[in-house]
């Protein structure tokens, strides 16, 4: 099987400091991929590199195929029809991810109508409503009818990466890429995150890029795992392996963390 | 408990806004109403010259008459339509033209962001007064056009740079991201996402602009680079006023209170509009 995401050799710099280095690991259709390394490793500089919007300041080499096509290199215009479609991505920070001008249900209401201007759909209002709707019940946001007539800033932060998570599915990608989607929320609504992501792209058979320096956090959501540690990837495998077998050093400390984690509420039950 | 604080403020807040925004628009419409009117009618010509000089206030002059002898209501009110002219038409200038350069700068390479950058410093550092003359010594000749390209043009740097920060801030947010990969092009970027979010503090900027222009105008033609006689605009009646404030203070007064209402009204307006156009201030506070 073609994979879906395939990096090579990925650098990406400013000037003279590297900020990733030579990354390279690949991602087939329906996989389940985690991307686990401390702050500042370069997890999420990989992510916009994977669909071609990293910063104009920053320059990447090496290649990315998305979908088979090379991002690297590419004119912007040319990936447009790429992305959306190829892969899309839920971000770290609700507040931000919601455009705080729109409400919720007309900003669903846009990637709904991208998607199916592209496929040469109904554009009505009315069947865009009921796709918002259903995108909506979905992602189990209660109330959809307030919600939909709500600010960004009236609804609540699990709300609102709810709201993302259905502007990302009204894509209908075949990658979905979520960048620390539950780092800003509670434990209780990280978990319902958690599940809610884990059931969407097992119910859509979309592959999943799952980023985090949580590795508990991660470990539930993936079958394999990158680790990243100051722009280079210092171990990969499958999650129980990784668990098991801790290779690197700082691979050693993440599970030690998670152990002791572990312990400690066994201790406190 | 808490919660039905809250629910009152937000709406006693609500009631006040909507306050200032049609006090705002009262005021500015009364401006608008009597700009037109002068076109068909006032109660002099107000070029004539209908009674003595340096009139008090009467019944037949409603504030008096200026030095000499024309009638000094009529002036103001034709001063109505001159400020009204003078502020749209520089704010639509200075808004056009700063609001384009402003999005370039914030979408272009560093060099030419750099550059862009360094023209606005420059062009906000030379002052309205000089650029006028540089446009007026361009034309035919000083006339209310020159005036309000000079200040427009002026006006444009100061839109550009708000509007350059404005936008950059924006673009870095993460639904900006998130919607080019949705496939949202950049065209539609601005138009969904940039230009509503910039939208309010533009706005409230455009307003100050829209008084600081009414104003310009006035120095514009204190120098003779504004609108040449007979239009009598607040900025020219104020100055010949000067001579005989102390012997006849309504001419000075009048013309003032007129300029001084328009302004509080714009940004009144303003106010409202923007309060309007942000859906967080509506419900805060
Ligand atoms: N536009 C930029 N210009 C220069 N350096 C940048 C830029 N964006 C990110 N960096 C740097 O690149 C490095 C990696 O950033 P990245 O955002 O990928 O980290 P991360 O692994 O996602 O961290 P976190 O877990 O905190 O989100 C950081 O050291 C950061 O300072
Ligand atoms: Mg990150």
């Amino acid at each position: 099987m073609t994979p879906l995401l395939d990096i090579h050799g990925l650098s990406i710099r400013t000037g003279e400091k590297s900020l990733v280095t030579d990354l390279s690991f690949s991602l087939s259709p329906g996989e389940r991929l985690g991307l686990i390394g401390e702050s500042g490793s370069g997890k999420s500089l990989t992510a916009l590199a994977a669909i071609g919007l990293l910063p104009d300041a920053l320059k990447a080499s090496g290649s990315v195929r998305l979908d088979g096509r090379q991002v690297i290199g590419a004119r912007d215009r040319d990936l447009v029809p790429l992305r959306g479609t190829a892969a899309a991505v839920v971000f770290q920070e609700p507040l931000t991810a919601l455009d705080p001008l729109m409400k919720i249900g007309r900003q669903v209401g846009e990637a709904v109508k991208r998607r199916a201007t592209r496929d040469r759909g109904a554009t009505d209002k009315a069947s865009i409503t009921r796709k918002v709707r259903a995108l909506l019940d979905q992602v189990a946001l209660p109330d959809p009818d307030r919600i939909i007539n709500a600010w960004p800033h009236e609804i609540s932060g699990g709300q609102r990466q709810r709201a993302a998570i259905a502007m990302a599915l009204a894509c209908k990608p075949k990658l979905l890429i979520a960048d620390e989607p539950t780092t800003a929320l509670d434990v209780t609504t990280q978990a319902e995150i958690l599940a809610l992501l884990a059931r969407l792209v097992s119910e859509r058979d979309m592959a999943l890029l799952f980023i985090s320096h949580d590795l508990p956090v991660v470990a539930g959501a993936v079958d394999r795992l990158v680790v990243m540690q100051h722009g280079h990837i210092v171990e990969t495998g499958l999650v129980g392996d990784v668990f098991n077998q801790p290779n690197h050093p700082y691979t050693q400390s993440l599970v030690a963390a998670a152990r002791a984690f572990d312990d400690a509420l066994e201790i406190a039950e | 408990m808490s919660d039905t604080n809250t629910i009152i403020a937000s709406s006693e807040g609500r009631k006040r806004r909507s306050w200032t925004f049609t006090i705002g628009a009262i005021i500015v419409g009364l401006h608008l109403a009597i700009g037109l009117m002068t076109l068909v009618w006032t109660p002099y010509d107000p070029a004539a010259l209908s009674g003595g000089r340096l009139e008090a206030v009467s019944f037949l002059h409603l504030a008096g008459t200026d030095r000499l002898g024309r009638d000094l209501f009529s002036l103001i009110m034709t001063g109505s339509r001159i400020a009204l002219t003078v502020g749209t038409g520089a704010i639509v200038i200075g808004g056009l033209i700063g609001m384009t350069i402003g999005l370039l700068a914030a979408f272009a390479s560093k060099t030419l962001d750099d550059v862009l950058a360094a023209g606005l410093d420059i062009l906000i550092a030379f002052p309205t007064l000089l650029l006028a003359m540089l446009i007026v010594a361009a034309s035919d000749g000083a006339s209310l056009q020159t005036a309000i390209v000079a200040i427009g043009v002026a006006n444009s740097a100061i839109v550009a740079r708000l509007t350059r920060i404005l936008t950059k801030r924006v673009l870095a947010m993460d639904y900006i991201t998130a919607s080019r990969i949705s496939g949202t092009s950049w065209i539609g970027v601005i138009r969904i996402h940039i230009l509503p979010n910039i939208w309010p503090t533009l706005l409230v900027n455009l307003a100050l602009q829209f008084g600081l222009a009414v104003i310009a105008e006035a120095s514009l033609s204190y120098l003779g680079l504004g609108a040449p006689p007979p239009n009598a605009s607040w900025g020219r009646l104020l100055q010949e006023a000067q001579a005989t404030v102390y012997t006849a203070p309504i001419g000075a007064i009048a013309p003032g209170i007129a300029l001084v209402s328009l302004v509080i009204g714009i940004n009144l307006l303003a106010d409202g509009l923007r309060d309007l156009a942000d859906p967080t201030r509506r419900s805060r506070r």
